[in-house]
């Protein structure tokens, strides 16, 4: 009998989360951006923003299988923290305020999940949308704080680190600011996805049934990865807001949780790199079919969802994957 | 004489109308190798999830080793000792055979709920998976997703991952269901080859494997206890040969 640890498939889950080196390119291709596009630094930001909000789906959608429409809510429930805090004059701090928004959007997502996740399929979809809509009418409402529907604008942002100034004009420092920060939660969920935890929540996604009868707590589980991507949706949204100096009620809109569940299911959901791909193929692609077909831009993108829809169900990355993909030789025993 | 491993006491359930557990008296003992039978819609499948706590009961009582665990959730009966298989496969369908097996060792020793190590830092969860997939004869198969599996291999996979949570009450319904005749041996051989000191309580139709490995049988009717004994008290039982041949087709 060989040690187990010599079997191929035990040495495969003991190295899975191994750094390989193609893992660089993306954080160099955004480094390289950086020196090579200085006028499209503001695409570049709403860009990687994009890529974090998609990351924190990856995590519910992708790794834990809940399926859900109302991503939105976490975002713009970030993006109002920071939105109000600064307009206040209460909290103006980049860095700590994204942590609060990164905390309010848990507390949403904590109190919601608790509720929600007592559901599955359709019934949880819908009921993600409706919180979102709560949400959406909440801040509609709430004017004297948020705004209503014209948003808060010239949100003042004291300088990163007390020296560097967010120019609207010039978004050098939002663009590393937010790389570093997308950096950092990447990492996080990384870890996260390789560690047991991660493991159950596919576990629950595969089969929610089994994970009950192996004795996992389904629930609790679901609960704490809705509150840690809702804090994640909760960055993505304060940073917009800190790099815009700006808080609509399009933070808290259908069209944004659509167009981030777009996106994932395009790059390819649970494979971590699918947020990246798919939010730069959705935005160039809808920057290009924009200028080509002003106006009819979305029916090209509607197209294109239909044939990943019908022909590539895990997104272009599934394609690379499966491209990718030789005859593996079978292990013997 | 000590508490029996598992028991029921004038076990009720009702759905609706429907009595599909009436009166169950029960007892499962300390490495028993015992079969339950009985036509379709006896509620044996019922009973399953009765004693595992999918189902909570109308009336009555489930004790393990004397112990009241009748109020007691799913997830808590596990770490008791109590496992079952399914009788459609419900596995990890899009993760490989050692990841199914992972799961479940990791949920028992509780490495699950870790969220900053790399699951393969858990070297006593892999090493553990792995031996227990080369003692059913399955570590060749380590590294296939399931839905690249026979579907034989896969009945064999259920197996692995309610054995992972060393159980000490291993509930198995129809373990060989939907296998072909010529895969069938590789279940069987496995059921065989169960550590005797687990109390097996095995859900079947089949006559073949329930008197090759049971030592002893219950026979339930329309939601009750029909008859109970060796198998062959059983197979001698004229009553329990009418209720099999007055109800034919059932599969």
């Amino acid at each position: 009998m060989t040690e187990p640890l010599d079997h191929p498939a035990a040495r495969a889950l003991a190295e899975r989360h191994r750094l390989r080196p193609w893992e660089a390119i993306p954080w160099l291709l955004a480094l390289g951006f950086y020196f090579a596009f200085p006028k499209h630094l503001g695409f570049g930001t709403e860009l990687l923003v994009t890529v974090l909000f998609a990351l924190s789906l990856d995590l519910v959608l992708g790794y834990a299988g809940i399926v859900t429409l109302g991503q939105a809510a976490f975002f713009g429930a970030g993006a109002y923290t920071v939105g109000i805090l600064a307009k206040q004059g209460i909290w103006t701090e980049p860095i700590t305020g994204l942590i609060l928004a990164a905390l309010v959007a848990a507390a949403v997502g904590l109190g919601s999940g608790l509720v929600l996740l007592r559901t599955q399929g359709l019934t949880l979809l819908m009921l993600t949308l409706c919180t979102m809509a709560l949400l959406e009418e909440a801040a509609n409402l709430a004017h004297d704080y948020t705004g209503g529907f014209d948003g808060l604008d010239s949100l003042p942002i004291a300088p990163l680190l007390g020296r560097f100034e967010f120019n609207p004009l010039y978004p050098t420092t939002q663009y590393l600011y937010v790389l570093v920060v997308l950096f950092v939660c990447f990492v996080f969920v990384r870890t996260l996805v390789y560690s047991p935890f991660g493991q159950s929540l596919r576990g629950i996604r595969e089969n929610m049934l089994r994970m009950h009868a192996v004795g996992a707590p389904v629930r609790g589980r679901l609960v704490l990865c809705y509150t840690l991507s809702a804090a994640i949706a909760g960055i993505a949204g304060g940073i917009w807001a800190q790099a815009n100096a700006y808080v609509n009620l399009g933070t808290l809109g259908l069209d944004r949780a659509a167009t981030v569940l777009i996106i994932l299911v395009l790059g390819g959901h649970g494979r971590l790199y699918g947020a990246f791909i798919g939010a730069v193929a959705y935005m160039v692609l809808s920057h290009f079919l924009a200028k080509i077909y002003p106006t009819a831009w979305q029916l090209g993108l509607g197209l294109l969802l239909v044939v990943i829809a019908l022909f590539a169900r895990n997104g272009i990355l599934g394609i690379v994957a499966a491209l990718g993909r030789r005859p593996a030789p079978r292990a013997t025993s | 004489m000590s508490a029996p491993l598992l028991e029921t006491r004038a076990l009720c359930r009702n759905f609706g109308a429907l009595a599909a557990a009436r009166d169950i008296d029960f007892r499962l003992e300390a490495g028993a190798r015992h079969a339950l039978i009985g036509p379709n819609g006896a509620g044996k499948t019922t009973f399953v999830n009765l004693l595992t706590g999918v189902v909570q009961p109308t009336t009555g009582a489930i004790l393990m080793k004397g112990r009241d665990i009748t109020g007691v959730a799913q997830a808590e009966r596990v770490k008791l000792g109590i496992a079952r298989t399914f009788q459609i496969n419900r596995l990890f369908r899009r993760l490989s055979v050692l990841e199914n097996v992972y799961i479940a060792v990791a949920e028992r020793v509780g490495a699950a709920p870790s969220m900053f190590r790399p699951a393969g830092v858990r070297r006593d969860v892999v090493d553990e998976s792995m031996q227990l997939l080369e003692t059913l004869k399955l570590s060749g198969d380590a590294a296939r997703r399931i839905s690249e599996l026979p579907y034989g291999r896969q009945r064999l996979v259920e197996l692995a991952i309610a054995l992972a949570l060393r159980p000490e009450v291993l509930l198995l319904d129809e373990p060989a269901a939907g296998v072909p005749s010529a895969e069938s041996h590789i279940i069987l051989d496995a059921i065989d080859g169960l550590p005797r000191d687990i109390g097996v309580l095995i859900i079947d139709h089949d006559m073949d494997l329930v008197f090759r490995f049971a030592e002893r049988i219950t026979v339930m009717v329309s939601g009750a206890v029909f008859a109970t004994g060796s198998p062959r008290e059983i197979a001698a039982d004229t009553e329990v040969r009418a209720v099999y041949l007055g109800r034919t087709g059932h599969g």
